[in-house]
C-alpha cells in the first residue's frame, strides 16, 4: 500500500486543476465544497494508510522513496520525481493532510457567503499540494519547487480579499520578505551542487562528513544561506515582519498557511539538513540565538496588540523561535514534536478566532469583545483549549510537554546555555501573560458588540477535533520522570540524531517546576491587571516610560520603521532618480543624433535650382581643383 | 587642309561659351532663358568636341557633335513643353517662385 504516496500530493493537485476549471465555468457552491475539502480529506486518508503500512514495514534505512519520473536530465545534472518517506515527512504530512482537511471542512462553512468561493478552494487545494512536495521531495530542488509553491499560494491567499488595497499591500510585503530569503536559499542550493556534485539530500547527508571538515567556512556559509531561506519562510528575525501584515487573509488561511504548515518550513529545512547545519557549530549557535531573540521580541510585541489575529501572528512568530531554539541546541526532535504540537493549537486558535471575528460582524479588537464565555460555550470551550497549550499549562496540555522538552534541553543539550535557558524561561512567562490576556479579554467581562449569527456545524466539529488534539497530543512524548514514554522521539530517531546531553537527566525536575510556575506566574499576573484591578493597569499606562515602551513594542519593535529608512525609501529614491533610464539615455542619444543629421541635410533641399547647379558648379570646380593639384 | 586658328583658342572660346551659359542658368529668373542658357552650354560642349576631332584629324568629334544636335533639338522640344505646361499651372515663368520641391 507504500505505493500510494503518490497519490497523497495527486490529490489536492487534482482538486486544484478541477476547481480551476469550476472557477472559469462557474460552479455551485456545494460541489466547490465537495471537491475541495473532499481532496484533502481523501489524501488524509490515503495518508494514514500509508503511514500504518510504513510504520508496519520497519525499512531497514527508515526511508520509503518512489521516483515518478525524470524532471530533467542535463550534462552531470540529474533530477527526478521522487517522494521520500521518512519519519519527519510522516510526521509534516500528517499534519499537514489532517489539520488541512479539518481546515477546509471549516472553510466550506465560514467561506459561505464569499462570492469568491472557488478561487477560494482552489489556491487552498494548491497549497496543500505545494507543501506536500516540499515535505516529500527527495531532492533540493523538488523541494524548492514546493517552497516557491506555498510562497505564491500565500501571497494568492493573504491578497485573496484584493479589493481593500492594504491587502494586496500585505501579500506582496511577505512575498517580497520571503523572496529575500529564497534568494539566499537558492545560492545555498548551488553551492551544494558545486561542492557535492548532487541534489539528492540523501546522498548530501551520507557524503557531507566526507566533503566538509567540521567548522570549515564553507559548509558554515551553505548552513547560514540555507538558514536565511527558513528566516525568511518561518519568519523569524530580521524577516519576521511580514506575518502580522499577513493577518489580512482569511481566518482559515491565516490557520493553515500561517500557523500550522508554510511558516514551520524554516524548522522542516534546518531539521532535513541536520546533517549540514550539525558540521558548524557557529550556525547552530546562530540558529538558537536567532530562535531565543525572536521569541523574546515577538512576545513582548504580542502582550501589546489589541487585533486578536495579530496577537496569535506575534505568538506563532515567537513559538517558531522556540521551535529554533531546539534546532540550535541540537534538540531535533524536541523542535519538530513542539511543531506538532503547535499545529494543533494554533490552528484551533486561529479558527476560533475567525469565528468570533466573523460573529462580531468582523470586530477585530479584543477590547470591543469580551462577555463571549456564555454566549458561544463551543468556541470558548475550544478556545480555551488551545489557550492553555499555548500557555503551556502544567500537565494537562501538550504544550507543556513539547514546550518544557525544549526549556530543559536549552539547558541541558550540548548547545545549551544558562542564557539560552533564560530567555526561553522569561519567554513562557510573557506567553502565559499574553495568553490569559487575551482570553480574559475576549470571553470575561462584559459583552461589547452584539453578535451576529453564531457557527455553524460545518466550522464546530473541527473546533472539537482539534481541541482534542491540543489537549491530548501532548501525551505521545512523556518526559522520563512521568511515565517516560518516548513515542514520537523513538519515531524520529530513525531520521535525526538523539539529543546530547551535558549536564546529568536527574536535575530536570527543577527546571520542569520552574517552567510551571513561570507559566502558572503569567497567568496570574494577567489575571490581577485584567480581572481584578483593572484600574492598576490605569495607573501604569500614565507612566511615561512603560507608555513609551508600549508604544514600541505595539509597532513590532519598530522594524517596519526602521526597514521602511533602511531599505524601501533609499530604493524609491533610486527608482526615482532612474526613472528616466540611465541606459536607455544612450539609446535615446543616437536616435536624437540622428534625427538632427537628417533636419541638418533636409535643409539643403532647398527647392531652388540656382543653388543646385551652383552646388554642381562648385562641385566640379572643386574636383577639378583638385585634379591640377595632384 | 589646315585651319591656322590654334586649337587653344578654339577651347578658349568654347570655355567662355560655356561659362557664360552657366552664368546665364544661374543668374536668370526666367526659365526660358535659362534653356536658351543651356542651349549655349550645349554648343560649346560641341565646339570643343569640333576642334578636337580636327585637332587629331578624327571623325569622332562631328559624330559627337551630331549626336549633341539631335539630343539638344529633343531637350528644346521637351523643354518648351514643359515650360507651357508650368506656364499654364503657374501663370508665371519665374523660377523663385517654383520651389516646390524643397525639403
Amino acid at each position: 500500500m507504500e505505493n500510494l504516496l503518490w497519490l497523497i500530493p495527486a490529490l489536492p493537485l487534482a482538486g486544484f486543476l478541477i476547481l480551476a476549471t469550476l472557477a472559469v465555468v462557474g460552479a455551485g457552491k456545494k460541489i466547490t465544497a465537495l471537491v475541495g475539502a473532499g481532496s484533502i480529506c481523501l489524501s488524509a486518508l490515503v495518508t494514514l494508510v500509508v503511514g500504518a503500512d510504513f510504520l508496519g514495514a520497519a525499512h531497514e534505512s527508515g526511508t520509503y522513496s518512489q521516483t515518478l519520473w525524470t524532471w530533467l536530465e542535463v550534462a552531470g545534472l540529474s533530477i527526478k520525481m521522487t517522494l521520500t518517506l521518512d519519519a519527519l515527512s510522516l510526521v509534516f504530512i500528517f499534519v499537514i493532510t489532517f489539520i488541512g482537511a479539518l481546515i477546509h471542512i471549516y472553510s466550506a462553512g465560514f467561506m459561505e457567503e464569499d462570492r469568491d468561493y472557488t478561487r477560494f478552494f482552489a489556491s487552498m487545494n494548491l497549497f496543500v499540494f505545494s507543501m506536500l512536495i516540499l515535505v516529500l521531495a527527495d531532492n533540493l530542488l523538488l523541494m524548492y519547487l514546493g517552497w516557491e509553491g506555498v510562497g505564491l499560494c500565500s501571497y494568492l491567499l493573504i491578497g485573496f480579499w484584493y479589493e481593500k488595497p492594504e491587502n494586496g499591500y500585505a501579500a506582496r510585503k511577505a512575498f517580497t520578505m520571503t523572496r529575500v530569503g529564497d534568494t539566499a536559499m537558492a545560492i545555498a542550493l548551488f553551492m551544494l551542487f558545486y561542492q557535492s556534485g548532487t541534489l539528492v539530500i540523501g546522498e548530501i547527508s551520507t557524503a557531507a562528513p566526507g566533503i566538509w571538515t567540521p567548522n570549515s567556512t564553507t559548509v558554515t556559509c551553505i548552513a547560514l544561506l540555507l538558514l536565511a531561506g527558513g528566516l525568511g519562510k518561518s519568519a523569524q528575525l530580521p524577516l519576521q515582519t511580514w506575518l502580522p501584515d499577513a493577518m489580512a487573509g482569511p481566518s482559515p488561511v491565516s490557520a493553515l498557511i500561517h500557523a500550522a504548515t508554510m511558516v514551520t518550513a524554516g524548522v522542516y529545512l534546518i531539521a532535513r539538513m541536520h546533517v549540514v547545519f550539525g558540521l558548524s557549530e557557529v550556525a547552530q549557535t546562530v540558529v538558537a540565538v536567532i530562535g531565543a531573540v525572536t521569541l523574546l521580541l515577538a512576545g513582548l510585541t504580542a502582550l501589546t496588540q489589541h487585533d486578536i489575529k495579530r496577537v496569535l501572528a506575534y505568538s506563532t512568530i515567537s513559538q517558531i523561535g522556540y521551535m529554533f531554539l531546539a534546532l540550535g541546541v541540537g534538540a531535533w526532535t524536541a523542535a519538530v514534536f513542539h511543531f506538532m504540537v503547535h499545529a494543533f493549537f494554533k490552528a484551533l486558535l486561529f479558527l476560533a478566532a475567525g469565528a468570533i471575528i466573523e460573529a462580531l460582524h468582523h470586530e477585530h479588537s479584543m477590547f470591543k469583545m469580551g462577555g463571549l464565555k456564555d454566549k458561544m460555550p463551543v468556541i470558548f470551550w475550544t478556545f480555551m483549549a488551545g489557550a492553555i497549550s499555548l500557555a503551556a499549562l502544567p500537565l494537562i496540555s501538550s504544550g507543556f510537554y513539547s514546550k518544557d522538552q525544549i526549556l530543559w534541553y536549552a539547558w541541558g543539550a550540548e548547545g545549551g546555555s544558562p542564557l539560552l535557558w533564560a530567555v526561553a524561561l522569561l519567554g513562557a512567562f510573557i506567553t502565559a501573560i499574553y495568553t490569559a490576556r487575551m482570553v480574559i479579554l475576549t470571553f470575561w467581562g462584559e459583552a461589547k458588540t452584539e453578535i451576529s449569527h453564531y457557527p455553524g456545524k460545518r466550522m464546530t466539529i473541527p473546533l472539537v477535533v482539534l481541541a482534542f488534539f491540543s489537549v491530548f497530543a501532548g501525551f505521545i512524548e512523556l518526559p522520563h520522570n512521568f511515565g517516560h514514554f518516548t513515542l514520537f522521539s523513538d519515531l524520529l530517531h530513525g531520521v535525526m540524531p538523539e539529543t546530547a546531553l551535558r549536564v546529568d537527566v536527574s536535575s530536570e525536575w527543577i527546571f520542569q517546576l520552574l517552567a510551571a510556575a513561570a507559566t502558572l506566574g503569567g497567568i496570574g499576573l494577567a489575571y490581577f491587571y485584567y480581572y481584578k484591578q483593572p484600574q492598576r493597569l490605569e495607573n501604569l499606562r500614565q507612566d511615561m516610560v512603560l507608555s513609551a515602551l508600549h508604544e514600541f513594542w505595539f509597532s513590532g519593535w519598530g522594524f517596519d520603521k526602521l526597514y521602511n529608512v533602511v531599505f524601501v525609501r533609499p530604493f524609491l529614491a533610486i527608482a526615482k532618480l532612474n526613472k528616466a533610464d540611465v541606459i536607455d539615455q544612450l539609446y535615446t542619444g543616437i536616435v536624437a543624433g540622428t534625427d538632427g543629421l537628417y533636419r541638418l541635410v533636409a535643409r539643403t533641399q532647398s527647392g531652388s535650382l540656382r543653388w543646385y547647379i551652383m552646388g554642381m558648379v562648385i562641385g566640379a570646380i572643386l574636383i577639378l581643383g583638385i585634379q591640377m593639384m595632384l | 587642309m589646315k585651319s591656322s586658328i590654334s586649337i587653344d583658342m578654339v577651347i578658349l572660346l568654347a570655355g567662355l561659351l560655356f561659362a557664360l551659359g552657366i552664368a546665364g542658368v544661374i543668374i536668370r529668373k526666367n526659365i526660358i532663358f535659362m534653356l536658351l542658357s543651356v542651349e549655349i552650354m550645349l554648343n560649346a560642349a560641341g565646339l570643343a568636341f569640333i576642334a578636337a576631332g580636327s585637332r587629331w584629324g578624327q571623325p569622332d568629334g562631328q559624330v559627337m557633335f551630331i549626336f549633341i544636335l539631335a539630343m539638344a533639338a529633343a531637350e528644346v522640344s521637351i523643354g518648351l513643353a514643359l515650360i507651357l505646361q508650368i506656364y499654364h499651372q503657374h501663370k508665371s515663368l519665374d523660377i523663385d517662385k517654383l520651389k516646390e520641391m524643397n525639403g
